[in-house]
């Protein structure tokens, strides 16, 4: 009972600042969050998968991993919403089953924390508590970060998490100065990893913050590797717990975002063409309705659809049809005039082949089935028109470098049938391997010519009734999706007669077993989608560069009320961009000077102070950079919010510049006091700057023309006004 | 000599002060033997601060007497980089000395770095050997303490006589692989005796300049300039058409310009050797590179026909050598070698700007080299502030001048040759400025004239800015029924863009009247919005065209109004519908547009050619522009115009008046609104920045240039038709290094000869297996030093080869290889080739440090001073055997009818 011997003793440190800071933020941030009861902007974007994932239905959505949306979710989840919502226009009154406030709360909440969390980031850097109070209130008062955290979208959330990944950080090295392995500094470590990977898994672009603070973790790293006090031993633990709780908490977290993302949603949906067979069939409904009950071997006799791996520019399958190929085309070329064979985009009887083995006459599975395997030679049968797939060395229609792929009618010239494919599991694990159903990626390499069966994405002109090309390629080196196929739907043939087969390929397939694909293919494929489908992203009315964001050239109107002319716009506080956008600048002047002069051995500032300022610069410039810069080199639509991150950390560089100017370039006591009453003016002017934007903020009070005329200080800011 | 027994000998114990007066005693003659020169002021100045290696240097006196003896007489028959008169004899023969150093000794040896320096930059700069003009960068980089031991324990040094022979070996050896480069390129050169893959770009570029006729190129001039210098010297007159790959050259001579890419290519290995070997003082590593370059078959296909590469990697490697033998100078700044490789430097920089826009990496490397470089003179306390102030001003004037403007001052040079050189008007005056067309003669507009300000009543043609060949241009076909909006308006004709195709049709073929030369269809008439008037009565007074007047746009040939409306663009649905509209000149009020001024100069008025103008459209207050889009078939492939809502002011929006009729205005000749140089140059810039970004245009050019890779015909300009397709032509970055796949040269289809370009896969597959092994070695190596590992000298000098030569050329790698994964144009293998002399180089050196690290860490083995020997004479026999086998196997290749087994090299 030794516990007893000692007092049980809780030491309760309340910094009153931060409590007030975050009282504050919450007021500002939650302050009648449900208003306006109206889809506000890009809500109507994030709404539609909230809606997905209350229904629990499959989406895929490239602009950013799953944590994010999961996020808003949870909103919903814990207001009970159902999803039951049309999200089609911005303007839409909610119905009444929308819990707008719940669904709100978490973004406003994630914006409300950054309060508190701007002033102890600029306090773990060793700044005064003035500076820190500073930081925080310029976070409070910047109207575009308080618009952006009231809403369903995610900049708050992106913030928060890179605010809380620097602040953890700063916690943990702080700790490694006296306590290194304590639980605190374990604490703040792996908190930084996990931030990190929040952040990235709100967004990609929280990827950036992700890189600087490892970057200044292996640079912190790299002086502990020359700090010869420390044992070889003590270096590699601290180095193994830095690399562990950077990176492989990181990346394990990241995957668990898409665990219960996949977990979550089960049912099919409308973005299921996107993904590949074997991951459709994962899924509850849709594609697995179909396969279920699908033998899984592939035999010869077998009735197969092959769907094309590649699926640009629509996923396909293998068809052929009736009509022929034109005997003259109109470039003057001639074809071999047999039956087309083309991709087709949806399904139809006649995507329907048969497997023959070249050996037999049959077109029934034998009893027992007999697979087929890696590099056996078969036939490919039409199923409705029985022909044979056929290529021969005559040009393609629309490539002609590559060969013609038919279906063979023999005219009795001296064109003989080559009908024969070797077939080629790109994705097998041994050479006798069986193909499978959905699982074999194959290929079918023509046995006279050595072509491949490859899609060439071209759409054929009104003869071929613009369905995709198929074309034989020659080119047998390297591998691309366009020549890689899989079977989709799958039966054992039975009927001997050709009338039988016909009415047994209109007949549904029987379905009963699902298929399981493991989480980490499941997660790869998925990703692997996120990161290549393009959007079709075409220019807005808001979007705007990268240039307009430094000196907040631009805004976008989010909302406006149906009636009167109340609006909500993203806008900022023009002082606080102005001035944060020069201290970044005074800051890196001051940084080349200071690093110039130290290079001649002048040391103006005294080392740790040095250091602190540094260590400011490296996170909070730094932080502005990597969030800000990289934009430049995107091709996608650019809108203002897009800068939000970057302002964050900028603000902060804000008041460390000016204690910095106080504390070492004012010399005289006259010089501070001036100084400072400079500062409070202006920060009086930011927040009178605030106040006079309020409207537009929170859109709670409809302004007349003229003030509103009277609001659109720059030429290119769009403010709305009604005409009567 | 005195200075050998001053390291050597060891010395009876004495107090550290009373030695340190010992040894600069010894000193002192050794200085006045190995330094005739003065002691610069700014040689010390280096000397000092530069390297920590001198630190070392300057803590012999300080030394515990104890360890010192030791290391010295065990390096003094190692064998090290820092070596810089190595036994040529001795290295052949393998004959690596085994050091006699006893067991107990060398346990204290590997602890032998000495504690940090008090003194400074006395020793260091005085015990800098002198070698040749200049002391080598390596020998700079290992220390000058080891560098002056190298010097004076060379055991050849002293005769004379000897030393003449060495410095004939060296020769004799760099002549040698010269040799071998210049017959392996030289090798058949003739083969095969058709147009080969690219040579039917830069061939006919080439056969331009001696025509003389103008073209447009997204490359800049100098490579084709040089081609055609070569096709004229050779006696190529310039009438080969270069049409497509495949055709034969038969009597056109084509040797000379052939001949020339090969000599340029097959500098390369020297200028790789002579890199190595200022980096690392080694000869093995230089050999070894040398032989990776020589028998590397991926470099001699690329040396061997008319391409911009071989010129392009020229002057990489150029600059590459340059810049190394320019550090080595570092100790005597302002001396005539210096100045010489600074030029010469920034020659080569203009040189291989001036090729390709590839060029820019090296002038990044140089850049960063000598941001590094003057870093370490500021950082250099020794000297007082304004004596610093002085030196560095000189620096960096003599840097800006050597390196930023003499480049610029040539690269514009070229351009001036350019244009000068094309006065012709050819197939590439429809992408410039009417005004640019007038310079060339031949051209319609040659000595044409033309009235200066817009009035109305004007026949005009517009240009849209950024689209920089396209006319509004408008037509009796009609939006087919369902494009666009619901719009059933029979009457309407589609309006759009015309690409420059009927321009250069025109060109080529007789101009029909002075102005006409284009087509008749882009012609538009300003009229006043608000009458119907004709304003060319001659009654009326002349009214000039204003910025922000209301007009009307009307279309000479159809009579109808440029119209825009409600109604969704056929493809950019945000934007507005343009149609032409009314009849006879009369529509409604959707057919206003308001003219805008962009760079308001000229007193409102609108200037013909250099007014850049904005058309808003009144009743919507969209901009007239274009979306860059291809039109379908419907649309005869022009381009799309809009009208876009979003008034955000971009390139595409903005048009310039081209072709101006208006009887009642005096005419003035268009030489008067001729650009000046720099505003040509400019012009042609933003053209090729257009070209190469990745912008919808780009293939267009392609097309009209019949820039596309053979083979690979753009077919139709549907979705799938805007890029070549993906066969084997184009690759991805990530196959580069690995030889995935390679570039069929010749011989496409069933022709006898066929050349692939690809890779050694034994000299690539080194080179990647290098990469790897240098990051790993590299960094424990950095590791061991940030811990405070106490390295042995050699070791050190090692590691400083490692690190800092071998850093420069894996940056190199990087600068040339990473930023391709950024760019969204079409990538071909050839585009590795810079990176991979690069990476090569990197070979040669990391091979040759790990095999001395592994002879020294073996040291006390009796057989273990050969495993250098053995170990690089392995590798080259290897790389040159492979090269060999892949003879023989493309020699196959040939056989094989069916191209599946192209997997080796160059068809024989």
């Amino acid at each position: 009972m030794g516990f007893l011997q000692r007092p049980v003793v809780v030491t309760a440190d309340i910094n009153l600042n931060v409590v007030a800071l975050t009282a504050v933020g919450l007021l500002s941030r939650l302050w009648q969050l449900a208003y306006p009861r109206a889809v506000v902007f890009d809500e109507v974007y994030y709404g539609q998968y909230i809606s997905f994932y209350m229904k629990r239905i499959f989406f895929l959505d490239s602009s950013g991993p799953p944590f994010g949306h999961m996020l808003l979710a949870l909103g919903g989840y814990i207001g009970g919403f159902d999803g039951n919502f049309l999200w089609n226009r911005i303007g839409a009154e909610y119905s009444s089953n929308v819990p707008v406030w719940c669904l709100r709360l978490l973004p406003a909440l994630a914006g409300a924390l950054s309060v508190p969390m701007a002033y102890q980031i600029v306090w773990e850097l060793g700044f005064s508590p003035c500076a820190a109070m500073g930081a925080a209130l310029l976070v409070l008062i910047e109207n575009a970060l308080v618009t952006q955290s009231r809403l369903m979208l995610l900049e708050s959330v992106l913030i928060f998490f890179d605010l809380l990944a620097v602040l953890s950080y700063l916690k943990f090295f702080n700790s490694q100065k006296h306590r290194p392995f304590s639980l605190s500094w374990w604490f703040w470590l792996t908190l930084t990893g996990m931030a990190c990977s929040c952040a990235v898994g709100v967004k990609y672009v929280g990827v950036f913050t992700y890189l600087l603070v490892l970057g200044v973790a292996a640079v912190h790293a790299w002086h502990l590797i020359g700090d010869q006090t420390l044992s070889n031993v003590c270096v590699l633990c601290h180095l193994l717990a830095r690399a562990v709780a950077l990176l492989v908490i990181p990346a394990a977290t990241y995957l668990l975002f898409f665990y219960v993302h996949l977990a979550l949603l089960c049912r099919s949906g409308p973005h299921d063409q996107i993904m590949s067979s074997a991951f459709q069939a994962s899924l509850e409904g849709g594609l697995a309705r179909i396969t279920q009950g699908q033998p899984l071997e592939v035999a010869y006799g077998s009735q197969v659809t092959l769907k094309n791996a590649f699926g640009k520019p629509v996923p396909c399958w293998l068809h052929s049809h009736q009509s022929t190929y034109p005997v003259i085309y109109e470039s003057g070329r001639g074809s071999s005039h047999q039956q087309q064979v083309t991709c087709y985009p949806f399904k139809d009887v006649n995507n329907w082949w048969i497997i023959k083995d070249p050996r037999r006459h049959q077109l029934v599975v034998n009893n027992p089935p007999r697979p087929v395997r890696h590099g056996d030679i078969v036939q490919l049968v039409h199923g409705m028109t029985t022909r044979f797939l056929n290529t021969h060395d005559v040009a393609a229609p629309l490539s002609p470098h590559s060969q013609e792929v038919s279906c063979y009618v023999d005219y009795n010239i001296s064109m003989p049938a080559q009908n024969l494919w070797r077939l080629d599991i790109v994705n097998r694990e041994s050479d006798a391997e069986v193909w499978k159903t959905i699982l074999s990626e194959v290929r079918f390499v023509h046995v006279n010519t050595s072509a491949i069966l490859k899609l060439s994405g071209a759409h054929l002109p009104d003869w071929g009734f613009r369905q995709l090309e198929v074309v034989g390629e020659k080119l047998s080196r390297g591998y691309h999706e366009s020549t890689v196929w899989n079977v989709e739907e799958h039966r054992y043939g039975k009927s001997q007669e050709q009338k039988e087969r016909e009415l047994e390929l209109h007949s549904p397939t029987e379905s009963d077993i699902s298929r399981n694909l493991s989480f980490m293919a499941r997660f790869s494929e998925l990703q692997w989608r996120m990161l290549t489908v393009r959007s079709d992203d075409s220019e807005h009315k808001y979007s705007s560069t990268p240039l307009d964001w430094v000196m907040l050239d631009t805004n976008i109107a989010y909302w406006l009320h149906p009636r009167t002319s109340a609006q909500i716009h993203l806008l900022g506080n023009i002082v606080i961009w102005a001035s944060a956008s020069l201290a970044t600048m005074v800051y890196a002047l001051l940084f080349l000077w200071y690093l110039l002069r130290r290079r001649r051995k002048v040391y103006d500032l005294p080392e740790d102070s040095w250091l602190r300022w540094v260590l400011a610069g490296a996170l909070c410039a730094g932080g502005w950079a990597v969030n800000y810069l990289p934009f430049f080199l995107m091709e996608k639509t650019l809108f203002l919010y897009h800068y939000l991150p970057a302002l964050t950390f900028q603000i902060l560089l804000l008041p460390v510049v000016f204690e910095h100017i106080s504390n070492h370039l004012c010399r005289s006591q006259l010089q501070r006091s001036l100084f400072g009453a400079l500062v409070v003016a202006w920060f009086a002017s930011a927040c009178h700057v605030s106040n006079t934007l309020r409207p537009l903020t929170y859109g709670d009070r409809s302004l007349s023309p003229s003030e509103l005329k009277a609001l659109r200080w720059k030429d290119s800011w769009d403010i709305l006004i009604r005409k009567y | 000599m005195s200075f050998k027994v001053s390291f050597s000998v060891p010395r009876p114990a004495a107090t550290p002060h009373s030695r340190r007066c010992w040894e600069l005693q010894f000193l002192e003659p050794v200085f006045s033997r190995a330094r005739p020169a003065r002691p610069s002021r700014s040689v010390m100045l280096r000397a000092t601060s530069r390297l920590p290696a001198a630190r070392a240097a300057t803590t012999l006196s300080a030394q515990p007497r104890g360890r010192r003896p030791a290391p010295r007489r065990r390096r003094k028959e190692l064998h090290f980089p820092g070596h810089p008169e190595l036994p040529l004899g001795d290295f052949l023969a393998g004959r690596l000395a085994r050091p006699r150093v006893p067991a107990g000794r060398r346990a204290i040896l590997r602890r032998g770095r000495m504690p940090p320096a008090v003194g400074r930059g006395l020793a260091g700069s005085e015990l800098r050997p002198r070698r040749g003009r200049c002391g080598s960068q390596a020998a700079r980089a290992v220390g000058p303490d080891v560098a002056a031991e190298a010097t004076a324990r060379s055991p050849k040094r002293p005769a004379p006589g000897s030393r003449r022979f060495e410095a004939a070996g060296r020769w004799a050896l760099l002549a040698l692989v010269t040799l071998m480069s210049f017959a392996t390129r030289f090798h058949r050169l003739d083969e095969p005796p058709h147009v080969c893959w690219d040579e039917t770009h830069f061939g006919k570029m080439g056969s331009y300049y001696i025509n003389r006729t103008f073209f447009f190129d997204v490359h800049p001039p100098l490579g084709k300039m040089l081609i055609g210098l070569a096709g004229y010297l050779s006696g190529y007159d310039g009438t080969f058409l270069f049409q497509k790959p495949g055709d034969k050259y038969e009597h056109h001579s084509y040797m000379g310009m052939r001949g020339f890419c090969a000599f340029l290519g097959s500098l390369l290995v020297p200028f790789a050797y002579l890199t190595v070997l200022e980096l690392s003082q080694s000869l093995p590593a230089a050999l070894l590179t040398a032989a990776l370059l020589t028998f590397d078959t991926g470099c001699l296909t690329l040396s061997q026909y008319i391409l911009l590469d071989p010129i392009l990697m020229f002057f990489i490697m150029a600059a590459m050598l340059s810049m190394v033998k320019y550090n080595s100078c570092a100790n005597r700044p302002f001396s005539a070698p210096w100045w010489f490789w600074l030029s010469l430097t920034g020659i080569n920089l203009a040189g291989a700007l001036g090729v390709k826009f590839v060029g820019l990496f090296i002038i990044l490397q140089v850049g960063w080299n000598t941001l590094s470089d003057l870093w370490h003179l500021f950082g250099d306390c020794s000297l007082s502030m304004v004596r610093t102030q002085v030196t560095m001003g000189k620096h960096l004037t003599a840097r800006i001048l050597c390196l930023i403007v003499l480049p610029m001052a040539l690269y514009t040079a070229t351009y001036a040759i350019h244009f000068m050189v094309l006065s012709k008007s050819g197939p590439g005056d429809g992408f410039f400025s009417s005004a640019f067309q007038a310079r060339l003669s031949g051209n319609n507009l040659h000595n044409a004239s033309i009235p200066e300000y817009l009035a109305y009543g004007s026949v005009i043609t517009v240009r849209n800015l950024r689209m920089a060949i396209g006319y509004l241009h408008s037509h009796r076909d009609l939006y087919p029924e369902g494009i666009g909006a619901r719009q059933q308006q029979v009457s309407e004709s589609s309006v759009h863009l015309c690409g420059s195709r009927a321009k250069l049709s025109a060109v080529t073929e007789p101009a029909v009247t002075t102005y006409l030369h284009k087509d008749y269809n882009n012609l538009w008439i300003i009229k006043k919005h608000s009458t119907n008037s004709d304003p060319l009565d001659p009654s009326l007074p002349v009214e000039f065209v204003r910025h922000g007047d209301i007009i009307r746009l009307e279309h000479k040939e159809t009579s109808r109004n440029l119209h825009s409306h409600y109604h969704e663009a056929p493809l950019t649905r945000k934007h507005y519908q343009v149609t032409g509209y009314g009849i006879n000149g009369t529509g409604d009020s959707n057919d206003f547009w308001r003219i805008e001024v962009v760079n308001r100069k000229f007193e409102n008025r609108i200037k013909v050619l250099r007014s850049q103008i904005r058309l808003i459209h009144l009743a919507t207050g969209c901009v007239l522009g274009s979306s860059g889009k291809i039109l379908p078939k419907w649309g005869w492939e022009q381009f799309e115009v809009t009208c876009s809502p979003y008034l955000k002011g971009t390139l595409n929006s903005i048009w310039n008046v081209e072709d101006h009729i208006n009887p009642k205005l005096p005419n003035i000749s268009l030489d008067v609104l001729q650009p000046s140089f720099p505003e040509i140059l400019l012009e042609s810039h933003m053209l090729m920045i257009w070209v190469l970004w990745p912008l919808p245009i780009w293939w267009l050019l392609y097309e009209l240039l019949g820039l596309h890779k053979c083979g690979s015909q753009i077919s139709n300009y549907g979705n799938s038709g805007l890029k070549p397709k993906d066969n084997e032509f184009t690759s991805k970055p990530w196959h580069w290094p690995i030889n995935y796949q390679g570039l069929h040269f010749s011989g496409i289809s069933d022709m006898d000869f066929r050349v692939y370009l690809l890779g050694n896969p034994v000299v690539w597959w080194l080179n990647l297996l290098s990469i790897g092994l240098y990051l790993l070695s590299g960094s424990i190596v950095a590791v061991a030093v940030q811990r405070g590992a106490r390295l042995p000298a050699e070791v050190e000098g090692l590691s400083w080869v490692l690190l800092r030569g071998g850093g420069q050329l894996l940056f190199g790698w990087m600068l040339h290889y990473f930023p391709f994964f950024l760019m969204g144009r079409i990538l071909y293998f050839h585009h590795y080739f810079p990176a991979m002399l690069f990476s090569s180089m990197l070979t040669g050196i990391l091979w040759d440090t790990l095999l001395r690290l592994c002879a020294w860490s073996l040291a006390c083995f009796p057989l273990a001073g050969g495993i250098h020997a053995v170990g690089i004479l392995s590798l080259l026999l290897g790389i040159a055997y492979s090269r060999v086998l892949g003879r023989e196997a493309s020699a196959q290749v040939n056989l094989d009818p069916l191209g599946e087994g192209l997997d080796s090299a160059q068809g024989v």
